[in-house]
């Protein structure tokens, strides 16, 4: 007994170790879910070839440069998206120093100062809810608020349809979101620094100066650049607040008067030059998303690299 | 109002003895070492009860911490060691419910007095936490920071170098003064964190369970750095370590707690010198969970 048990027992362990008992259910699950990612990736490739083999026409015609600085025009085979990329760059600075100041601002106010009481928790339930509002109903507000009520303001000449009231409803409209990654990024900062610096005799102010906003800062920073990617791609409310696309001449206008003056945005030209019936307006729409998803890249590896640098300083 | 230093209490042992019957004042005369016996009350305890809310989270503390001495909290877990210890140094502000009745003075003015500054307490009454808090910073600036805000405007390297030195720390990051902090081992952080307590020049050093999160040399390490310290200092220290309690401090307060359907209320048993708490306790209790029959 005491002879044969020793490889019996081996053989027993052997076996017992390599046997395939399959676990079915899950490599059917792993199978289901690269699937499902193949699916989504699948979507998302051809849409952009799509998009760069129907711009094809347009490269080979003009040069990156000429699209980029032609005027907006009637006619296809000139039309270019000078007044919609510098509409849109200026849109961007303008939500940027609407929403940034005011959305953190709000956020340290919210997570900081802020008691912990029923109307906190309803204003926060609510900033909440505000950025999941359709962009259509930031538009109608823009429309009514900016365009109508303060058109005198915002632009006298143009009816209030005007660079200043296009920004400002993008602004509101990615102000929600401004917060609530701000306030994300202050409440990730751990409690241990706050009762640190409290503890060597700082201020709330000086504490949260000199290391809650340190701490915080690329976690903000990352979620607002995020959000005037999402301002960027929109094109609803500034369809109602008057963007437009036929030519429009602003070149020797003060930078006020440019502010108060009519604007065009990428994501608007996009909208009607799809709609337009010529065939050479399908490449230059093609063409236009092109470069948009190119800016939209550059926003986020800005993000991105922004808060990589940041993370490393820490 | 009183600094009630030895003197007083050989006078007047009964009437100490009416005011805190909780604990046997003549333990508290200096026996065998005649330097204890001197050092006069920086912090005096009367009537301390802490409440979370309305809930009484610690009753009844009166406790006299002394100049120069290492005083430790001891006691089972909830029981109220920590929340009586960021009493001293208005943390507990913090906690948006907590409420403070009773009297803790420092020098004769009450720490809970209308016109007390939190921030100004927090300048003189130094703390060290449970885990190592590093600011994300250089160490340089960790131990700047607080001198800073302070207004302090002599020399700042001289300063850094001497808080660092202070704390045993100088020799093993000299080199590395502008690095983070955070590239420091655990017990190097904790080291940090007693220079930076120090560098505003406090009072009173507070330390809630400061070795908790460290192994046992480097545990050694900030005991003896303890001793050394509360020469200059006064130190209260929360721990859970009673052989730590028994090691570093002059004066031992045992708390205990009950605990009812609402929650755990702490209460101080017994505060004595720490020999005699170890080895001839008043209370029943304390002996209980001295010899480990409870907590």
């Amino acid at each position: 007994m005491a002879v044969t048990s020793a490889p019996t027992a081996e053989v027993l362990v052997r076996r017992s170790l390599s046997a395939k008992k399959r676990d079915v259910r899950g490599r059917v699950f792993e199978a289901v879910l690269i699937l499902t990612l193949l699916v989504s990736m699948a979507v998302l490739v051809v849409l952009l070839l799509d998009v760069a083999l129907d711009s094809r026409s347009v490269w080979g015609e003009r040069t990156l440069g000429n699209f980029l600085t032609s005027q907006l025009s009637a006619d296809p085979a000139t039309a270019g998206i000078r007044q919609a990329l510098v509409g849109s760059l200026i849109l961007m600075i303008f939500t940027a120093a609407i929403a940034f100041p005011l959305g953190i601002s709000a956020a340290i106010f919210l997570e900081e100062y802020a008691e912990d009481n029923r109307f906190a928790r309803i204003v926060n339930a609510n900033i909440r809810n505000l950025a999941g509002v359709p962009s259509i109903v930031y538009g109608l507000l823009g429309l009514a608020l900016f365009v109508k009520i303060l058109g005198g303001i915002t632009g006298p000449e143009v009816e209030g349809r005007s660079v200043i009231s296009g920004g400002l409803t993008l602004g509101l409209l990615v102000l929600p979101i401004v917060i609530i990654t701000s306030v994300e990024a202050l409440r990730a900062v751990p409690n241990s620094i706050r009762e640190g610096a409290f503890g060597v005799g700082a201020t709330k102010w000086q504490m949260i100066r000199h290391h809650v906003l340190p701490v915080a800062a690329p976690g903000i920073l990352t979620g607002t650049i995020l959000s005037l990617g999402r301002a960027f791609g929109e094109a609803a409310p500034l369809l109602l607040v008057g963007g437009i696309t036929t030519f429009f001449q602003s070149g020797d206008a003060t930078p006020v008067e440019q502010l108060r003056g009519r604007f065009s945005a990428m994501p608007v030209l996009v909208f009607r030059w799809a709609s337009l019936p010529q065939a050479g307006f399908r490449a230059l729409t093609a063409a236009l998303i092109v470069v948009m998803l190119v800016a939209l890249l550059l926003i986020n590896a800005t993000a991105i690299y922004l808060r990589n640098r940041f993370e490393k300083e820490l | 109002m009183e600094t009630r230093t030895q003197t007083d209490k050989t006078v007047d042992l009964t009437k100490e003895e009416v005011r805190t019957p909780s604990f046997d004042v003549s333990s508290l005369a200096g026996q065998g070492d005649p330097m204890l016996a001197q050092n006069p009350v920086m912090i005096d305890v009367r009537g301390l009860h802490v409440y979370y809310g309305d809930f009484l989270a610690v009753k009844n503390v009166d406790m006299p911490i002394r100049q120069n001495e290492i005083t430790s909290l001891i006691g089972p877990s909830g029981c109220g060691k920590s929340t009586v210890l960021r009493c001293f140094n208005r943390m507990n502000d913090l906690i948006e419910t907590a409420r403070v009745e009773g009297v803790i003075e420092y020098h004769g003015v009450n720490l809970y007095g209308d016109s007390v500054d939190p921030v100004e307490v927090r300048r003189r009454v130094g703390m060290v936490f449970q885990k190592p808090n590093p600011f994300p910073k250089p160490i340089y600036d960790n131990i700047a920071f607080g001198p800073r805000i302070a207004g302090w405007n002599g020399k700042m390297d001289d300063l850094v170098e001497e808080s660092l030195r202070r704390a045993a720390l100088w020799d093993e990051v000299k080199d590395k003064l502008h690095e983070s902090a955070y590239a420091l081992s655990g017990g190097q952080q904790q080291r940090l964190c007693i220079a930076r307590a120090i560098a505003t020049s406090p009072d009173v050093v507070l330390m809630d369970e400061p070795c908790s999160a460290l192994d046992p040399i480097a545990t050694l390490k900030i005991e003896e750095l303890m001793l050394d310290l509360k020469k200059d200092y006064t130190i209260i220290i929360v721990t859970h370590n009673m052989q730590q309690a028994a090691r570093v401090s002059d004066r031992t307060a045992f708390f205990s707690v009950d605990v009812s359907e609402r929650g755990r209320t702490g209460y101080l048993v017994e505060f004595a010198r720490t020999q005699d708490i170890f080895t001839k306790p008043e209370k029943k209790q304390t002996e209980d969970y001295i010899t480990g029959r409870f907590g």
